[in-house]
């Protein structure tokens, strides 16, 4: 399958120079790590990173897996979208739940955000690398989500143990990334270091990459809890007094954990009318995450235990 | 729906990227140029907004108003204590062009994180403070900028609020400026004066300075042409990846780093020299009838020639110069000195070489450009170095081309990245070195001794009987019949190294000698017996990659320091301790005990001739000797 339509329109110059240099740097870790895995999140940034991975090494598949971590809390039709995905592509899908949380009945509504995210995302990540071996791991992060990611690698050092010290990483010149490990540590690779969120939906409109209908508008059941629009996925979420779900016309900018994911109001329902929308709104796109707004530099210090 | 061409993004779509650094010193304003920057292309949100209202109450320095620094610098660990640590990318959009910024620290000894932006950087804003003018830290700024092969800079003449906007002390600055800028050879300078807290010649142009007729900051970088001529120059295509679906297809995929490549173009693999003619140019989107520098493809060729990643093909008329010596400038990154004559992972391309620098011609004084003769080069210093590679590299001058021209060295224990390189010229053209072909080779002569040759490298503390047990093991041996010959410290000192002293740069040479004569005497059929304290891992290393896997044993004579102290057979010790030898192995200078030795001694009750035995059992083993 060829990614794109031979009648699509030919990329702008900003975005064909991002999508080369994201290539070069997917290419750089098939040829130099034994075992590489792309983290896919199923998010746009994912749907992304994975076509940039398909283009990278056409005619051949993608000489990896993609691995996903599975909180047990994603929306269903994040779920139906990765395994659609996953057999459109032709790549094998690893699927990892930390099962020592499931055990704990670690979830993000009773046990709280910060503990939920360190549990089933950040130790079932370390996990899975692990069990894996995995000495390089592709994620979708970009440098403008968020001032700690501003300083990011694309070649990100994790000394034995996952450990990311903000101090200790190699200074980046040229293209000339230095891809040596010795054994027990791992290089998370950053191929969207460089994209900001408005470059991922251009490019996913010109490049026709499938998303989550989630991103698009929709009359949807929501409730508002916190000052946020909550989308109960299904009734392990309880209502709390005085709670009740009213539809309203919302879509999402940023998917994860359904009780962690803050709906916005729009009228969006197509790639255009997203774009159009993000150049006129007064708020960035991880504000609909609660996971990050626990406390000051929460980033850095989630980084610090190992989060992507 | 409606279009969006009026919009920051409809722009984006226009024209390409430019990625610029700034550089300033510790208070000029970095910081709170780039907020500005985000702040007046509307890219700060209101969330954001809010945060940076709460963080400027908590550790702001402008009083009331919004500090636009804080939007910027990001750890937590430098916000605490107000410098800028490392290098951060920032991200916003015009009208006419999208823009990444590396916004790179003043702080002295952060040199390294200013070449790290430089290096993929088109363009440099040098910001200087109205009321201090040029300093020297803005002429190590610029000397790194020129030296990274940055063309074009801006002089931004910041804070020109606090000098009542005043045209003559920005004239000043800026002639004093062009008077010492002038041997860096920019192809342009453009000064502007401006105002970051407050705006003025940033995005708006400023009602308080009639007197300037110039752009606006970014008025000029959205017009800037930074073009290269990247096309124009000869093509280098770096292969990357070897793509093998199946047996039908074989793909060089890789990026363009210069000139133009087109199907039946006649290529060559520059090392070897190889041609082939190029069929097709593969991307997942369908072939191309060609493909420019900065474009990711893969390549097949029409013959069955061999290329492997690391590998450069270029046209058959217009080849890079292939060598295994050159020389460069070389800026050092890491705590660690870099050692002439120790061995190095080089990175150049898609291709790592083991590398080591044969001669430090100088270092820079970055804020003076003056040349200092000197034997090593210390973290953030730059040095004009000679350097020889184990295998013959295709390269060019960085000056010609930034993508051949460059490279990385990489500790080949910590794998730090090291230093960071820029070819001036090669030196020798690998080709012409021709060895002597020998019609008597090592086989024959072992096949004659009966014995195989072998180093047998006895490393440990001073005192701890390694020319003891070395004398023994080659006593034994020579009765066995074995030819041998004995390499120790004090004897070769006292003739071959005795222009050497106990510096780390003479002690890293000093066993680099030694290395190359056990070599000859490797091939000689000899065993030869090295006894040297030899401290470093990495030099060990080095005389174990002359020789054959097999050819190479590391004896660690394993006694601890306490032991050797009170042996101290030449009284050593004793004077290092009141202070009179310096740079002693043990005392105050670092001895790294061998990860990987073939053999460990520790201290055996029954003596030297005990642990010679335990040597020569070994080497049985081993079937050095029969």
């Amino acid at each position: 399958m060829s990614p794109r339509e031979p009648t699509a329109a030919p990329l702008p110059p900003h975005l064909r120079q991002l999508e080369s240099e994201s290539i070069g740097i997917i290419r750089e870790v098939a040829a130099e790590f034994h075992n590489p895995v792309m983290l896919y999140s199923i998010g746009k940034d994912s749907g992304v990173m994975l076509h940039l991975a398909v283009k990278a090494f056409y005619p051949s598949k993608p000489p990896f897996p993609l691995l996903h971590i599975d909180t047990g809390w994603k929306f269903r039709a994040m779920i139906e979208h990765r395994d659609q995905i996953a057999e459109r592509y032709g790549v094998r899908l690893l699927v990892y739940t930390n099962p020592d949380g499931l055990a704990r009945g670690i979830n993000p509504i009773t046990s709280g955000s910060q503990l939920h995210t360190q549990v089933m995302k950040t130790e079932a990540l370390k996990q899975a690398l692990d069990q894996w071996q995995f000495d390089a791991a592709f994620g979708g992060a970009r440098r403008d989500e968020e001032k700690s990611r501003a300083k990011e690698r694309v070649f990100s050092f994790r000394a034995s143990g996952h450990v990311w010290d903000p101090r200790n990483q190699r200074p980046e010149l040229w293209n000339l990334y230095n891809t040596r490990i010795n054994q027990g540590e791992t290089i998370r690779v950053f191929p969207l270091s460089n994209w900001t969120e408005l470059d991922i939906w251009q490019y996913t409109r010109a490049e026709r990459i499938p998303v989550v209908p989630l991103y698009f508008a929709a009359p949807r059941a929501v409730i508002e809890r916190d000052g946020q629009l909550i989308m109960r996925d299904d009734e392990r979420m309880a209502l709390r007094p005085g709670e009740r779900e009213q539809v309203r016309m919302v879509r999402f900018r940023s998917l994860g954990c359904y009780p962690l994911s803050a709906a916005i109001e729009s009228r969006a329902t197509t790639l255009d009318e997203i774009i159009a929308e993000m150049l006129t709104t007064r708020t960035s796109e991880r504000s609909g995450r609660l996971i990050d707004s626990d406390e000051a530099a929460s980033m850095e210090k989630k980084k610090r235990d190992g989060y992507f | 729906m409606t279009a969006t061409s009026d919009t920051p993004a409809g722009a984006a779509e226009r024209k390409g990227l430019l990625r610029f650094l700034t550089c300033g010193s510790v208070d000029d304003g970095k910081s709170t140029l780039i907020g500005r920057l985000l702040y007046d292309t509307q890219l700060v949100l209101e969330d954001q907004l809010v945060a940076l209202e709460r963080d400027s109450r908590r550790h702001g320095t402008t009083g009331e108003d919004l500090d636009l620094a804080l939007l910027v610098d990001g750890l937590q660990a430098e916000r605490e204590q107000g410098i800028t640590i490392d290098v951060a990318y920032r991200f916003f959009a015009t009208r006419r062009r999208a823009f990444i910024v590396a916004d790179t620290p003043g702080h002295e000894q952060y040199t390294r994180n200013m070449a790290t932006g430089a290096s993929n950087s088109q363009t440099a804003v040098i910001l200087i403070d109205a009321r201090k003018g040029v300093l020297t830290q803005t002429r190590r700024h610029s000397y790194i900028c020129a030296l990274l092969g940055i063309k074009h800079v801006v002089l931004a003449v910041n804070k020109i609020d606090l000098v009542d906007f005043s045209g003559e002390r920005f004239h000043h600055i800026v002639a004093e400026y062009l008077g010492f800028a002038a041997p860096l050879k920019f192809s342009s300078i453009t000064s502007i004066p401006l105002s970051a807290r407050f705006g003025d010649n940033v995005v708006r142009r400023s009602e308080r300075m009639g007197w300037y007729e110039g752009p606006t900051l970014i008025e000029h970088l959205e017009a800037l042409d930074v073009s290269e001529g990247l096309d124009e120059k000869p093509l280098r295509f770096p292969v990357q990846w070897v793509n093998r679906p199946n047996l039908d297809f074989r793909g060089f995929a890789g990026t363009v780093a210069s000139g133009v490549v087109r199907p039946g173009d006649r290529v060559v693999v520059a090392a070897s020299g190889r041609e082939s003619t190029v069929q097709r140019i593969v991307t997942a989107d369908g072939d191309l009838t060609e493909a420019r520098a900065g474009d990711a493809v893969t390549l097949t060729l029409t013959d069955e020639v061999d290329v492997a990643r690391g590998d450069v093909l270029a046209h058959a008329d217009a080849r890079p110069e292939v060598v295994d010596q050159f020389a460069a400038e070389v800026l050092w990154m890491i705590e660690e000195p870099m050692l002439p004559g120790r061995s190095y992972l080089m990175r150049i391309g898609a291709r790592y070489v083991p590398a080591r620098v044969t001669s430090l011609k100088h270092k820079t004084d970055v804020n003076t450009l003056e040349h200092i003769a000197a034997k090593t080069l210390g973290l953030n210093e730059i040095g004009f170095c000679n350097l020889a590679t184990a295998s013959p590299v295709a390269l060019d001058s960085y000056a010609e081309n930034r993508a051949t021209g460059a490279f990385v060295l990489i500790d080949r224990f910590t794998n730090a990245t090291a230093g960071a390189g820029m070819i001036s010229f090669g030196l020798r053209r690998a080709t012409n070195i021709h060895r002597q072909a020998l019609l008597i080779d090592k086989t024959a002569r072992t096949r004659r001794n009966g014995h195989r040759a072998a180093i047998l490298w006895f490393t440990g503390l001073s005192g701890s009987g390694k020319s003891t047990i070395a004398n023994i093991v080659e006593r034994e041996l020579h009765e066995h019949g074995a030819h041998t010959y004995m390499l120790d410290g004090d004897n070769v000192r006292h003739g071959l190294n005795r222009d050497l002293g106990f510096t780390d740069a003479d002690r890293v040479e000093n066993i680099r000698r030694v290395g190359e004569v056990a070599k000859l005497f490797v091939d000689a059929g000899a065993i030869v017996l090295c006894s040297f304290i030899s401290p470093f891992r990495a030099e060990r290393r080095m005389v174990r990659e002359l020789v054959e896997a097999d050819e190479f044993i590391e004896i660690f004579v394993d006694t601890p320091i306490e032991e050797c102290k009170r042996r101290d057979p030449k009284g050593l010790y004793a004077r290092a301790l009141e202070g009179k030898i310096k740079n002693f192995t043990g005392i105050d200078s670092p001895y790294e005990p061998p990860a990987e030795a073939e053999i460990v001694l520790a201290p055996s009750p029954l003596g030297p001739e005990e642990e010679a035995r335990r040597v020569l059992e070994a080497l049985k083993a081993r079937k050095i000797i029969g």
